[in-house]
C-alpha cells in the first residue's frame, strides 16, 4: 500500500531545510513559560502537548503568543540541542520569527491549506524553507 | 524588502557575524510585514533585561551576542532590570539572582548600551521627539511615544530592539507609516475621571475591548496630565496590544468604523475583576516608573510621618538623583518608605523579597503580577495607597 503524500505551498519566512515527524498544537504557543529550553518538553500546564518533546520534530501550530522573551527560549533550545527541525505556522509573528532567525530554524507560514488540520502528529514532514514548500507523508 | 548596498553587505557578513545576525532578524521581520525598506532610528529601548524574565536562555544569548564586539550605534537604553543595582542586598534580593543580573548588565555595558533601566525613558534623558523614528520595546513607552510625544515606533521585542540598537535601523512598516496611524474605534467616555487610578482602569477596559486596534478617546473634557496619560496608555498596552491612541476631537479621515461607550459601571467591573479585597502589608507605586511629580506627591503625603506598612516607590536612577536633590527621596525614606531604582514590582523576584500580595495604583502591575507571579493585588489611587501605607 502506498503512503499518501501531500504537497503544500507557503511563504518562506526563515530559510533552511528541516525534516522530521510532525507535532501539532491546535492552540497558539508561548515559548516563554511554555517550553523548557533545555529539553524541548512542553511544560505549559493544561496544554494539549504538556509533557511531549518538540526536539528534532517539525512543530506546527497556529501562531506565537506571549512575551518576546520567547525568542530567547527558541535560541536556548538550539544551544541545548533540543530545537525543532522546522516550524510551520498558520500566520507567524515576530516572537517566532526572531527565535527562528537566532536559532537558524526554517520557518514557513501562510500555506495554501491549513497545516494544523491537514497534518497530523506523527506524519513525516519535509520543510523547504527557501521555497516555502512543505511535503507531508501521511502515516 | 529593498536594501541599500551597505545593508546588503552587512547582511552578507562584511561587518561581522553579529551585525549580520541583527540584519537577518530585521529583514525577516520586514519581509513578513511587507516593509518597503529600512528606516533610520534615533534611539532603541531594549526589553528583556531582568534575569527573572529572560532566565538562562536570555543570559546565554546576550553573552554570545555581546562577545564579538558589536556595539550600539544609536542611543540605546534598557527596560527595568530585576533589582536595584546598588541597593539589592538591603532589599533582600537573593545573592544568586543578583550575580546573574549583574552578569547581564555587563553584557549590555559591553555593547555600549546605557544601563539606565527604566520603562519611562522619555523622562530619563531619552526623550523621543515629534516625528522622530525610534525602536522601543517597552509597551507603555511605545504607546506614550506614538500617542503623546508624536514619535514613530512599532511595539518592538527584546531581540528586535537590540538588533536596531546595533544597526540604527528598523523595518519601515506599521506605526512608522502615517497611513497606519489612523484611529479605527471611537471610545466615548461618559463618566468623569477623578484619580490616576480611573485613567488606569479606563485604559485597561479600552485595551480589552479594542485589542490591537487604534482607539480615539472622546469625552474627556479636561486635558489629562502626562502622569494620567502614562497610566492610561500603560494599562491599554497591557490588557490589549494597542500601539497608539488619539485624543483628537475630530475623527481622522473617516476610518472609524465603530463607536463604543464606557461609563463608571465598566470601570467598576474592571476594578472588581483585577483588585483583591485584601489589605496587604506592602504598597508598591511605580508601574510605570514614578515621574518626578509623582515622587513629589508621595513625599508631600508622607513628610514628617511614619509608614506602618512597607512602601516601595519605583523609579529610574536618573529621576531618583533629581528627587534626592529636591528632598523628595529623603522625605520618603525618612518616613520609612523606599525609593527603589532600576527595577519594579513586576520584574523583580518579589516573592523571594518577602512579598505575598500588594497594594498598587496600576492595572498593568495587577495584570502582570497575577499572570507572571500568581500574586494578587489591591487597586487604590496613589493618595489612597500612601494613606494605606501610613495606617
Amino acid at each position: 500500500m502506498h503512503s499518501l503524500r501531500l504537497e503544500m505551498k507557503g511563504r518562506r519566512v526563515v530559510a533552511g531545510q528541516g525534516v522530521g515527524e510532525a507535532i501539532i498544537s491546535k492552540r497558539a504557543v508561548s515559548f516563554f513559560g511554555g517550553v523548557d529550553p533545555t529539553t524541548g518538553i512542553v511544560v505549559e500546564v493544561g496544554h494539549e502537548l504538556e509533557g511531549h518533546s518538540i526536539q528534532g520534530k517539525v512543530f506546527i501550530f497556529p501562531r506565537g503568543k506571549g512575551s518576546t522573551v520567547g525568542s530567547y527560549v527558541i535560541y536556548g533550545l538550539r544551544k541545548h540541542g533540543a530545537a525543532p527541525a522546522a516550524i510551520v505556522n498558520i500566520e507567524t509573528e515576530p516572537i517566532i520569527i526572531g527565535g527562528c532567525v537566532l536559532a537558524r530554524i526554517p520557518l514557513v507560514d501562510r500555506l495554501d491549506s491549513n497545516p494544523v488540520e491537514a497534518i497530523r502528529t506523527g506524519d513525516w514532514v519535509e520543510v523547504e524553507g527557501n521555497s516555502g514548500i512543505v511535503r507531508v507523508t501521511k502515516r | 524588502m529593498f536594501l541599500t548596498k551597505k545593508e546588503e553587505r552587512i547582511l552578507e557578513g562584511d561587518e561581522g557575524e553579529t551585525k549580520a545576525l541583527a540584519m537577518r532578524l530585521l529583514v525577516a521581520i520586514g519581509d513578513a510585514y511587507d516593509a518597503r525598506r529600512m528606516i533610520k532610528v534615533r534611539s532603541a529601548q531594549i526589553s528583556g533585561v531582568s534575569y527573572k524574565t529572560i532566565g538562562e536562555p536570555g543570559l546565554e544569548f546576550l553573552r554570545e551576542f555581546s562577545s564579538e564586539g558589536a556595539v550600539a550605534t544609536v542611543k540605546a537604553m534598557l527596560n527595568p532590570a530585576g533589582m536595584d543595582l546598588a541597593r539589592w542586598r538591603e532589599l533582600g534580593v537573593p545573592v544568586e539572582f543578583a550575580q546573574k543580573q549583574l552578569e547581564i548588565m555587563q553584557y549590555f555595558s559591553r555593547m555600549k548600551i546605557e544601563t539606565t533601566c527604566t520603562c519611562i525613558p522619555y523622562q530619563a534623558n531619552g526623550e523621543a521627539l515629534n516625528r522622530e523614528h525610534v525602536a522601543w520595546a517597552e509597551s507603555s513607552a511605545v504607546i506614550f511615544a506614538n500617542s503623546v510625544l508624536g514619535a514613530y515606533t512599532n511595539r518592538e521585542g527584546g531581540p528586535t530592539a537590540l538588533a536596531s540598537s546595533i544597526l540604527g535601523l528598523s523595518p519601515l512598516f506599521g506605526m512608522h507609516l502615517d497611513e497606519e496611524r489612523v484611529p479605527t474605534h471611537r471610545v466615548k467616555v461618559k463618566c468623569k475621571l477623578e484619580s490616576d487610578l480611573d485613567y488606569s482602569l479606563l485604559g485597561y477596559w479600552i485595551g480589552e475591548t479594542v485589542g490591537s486596534h487604534l482607539p480615539r478617546i472622546d469625552g474627556i473634557h479636561k486635558a489629562p496630565s502626562r502622569d494620567q496619560l502614562k497610566a492610561l496608555g500603560a494599562s491599554m498596552a497591557a490588557s490589549g496590544s494597542v500601539p497608539m491612541f488619539s485624543m483628537r476631537r475630530k475623527a481622522d479621515r473617516g476610518r472609524e468604523h465603530e463607536t463604543i461607550a464606557v461609563d463608571k459601571e465598566e470601570l467598576l467591573q474592571v476594578s472588581r475583576r483585577l483588585s483583591s479585597e485584601h489589605g496587604f502589608e506592602t504598597v508598591c507605586l511605580g508601574c510605570p516608573h514614578l515621574s518626578l511629580g509623582e515622587l513629589k506627591r508621595v513625599a508631600n503625603l508622607v513628610s514628617g510621618r511614619k509608614t506602618a506598612k512597607r512602601l516601595w516607590c519605583f523609579t529610574s536612577r536618573y529621576l531618583r538623583n533629581i528627587a534626592e536633590r529636591r528632598g523628595y527621596a529623603s522625605a520618603i525614606e525618612q518616613a520609612g518608605g523606599r525609593v527603589i531604582c532600576d527595577t519594579c514590582m513586576v520584574v523583580s523576584p518579589i516573592r523571594e523579597m518577602g512579598v505575598s500580595g500588594l497594594v498598587t495604583n496600576s492595572c498593568k502591575a495587577a495584570h502582570y503580577l497575577r499572570s507572571l507571579n500568581r500574586m494578587e493585588s489591591r487597586l487604590m489611587s496613589l493618595e489612597e495607597c500612601v494613606r494605606h501605607a501610613l495606617s
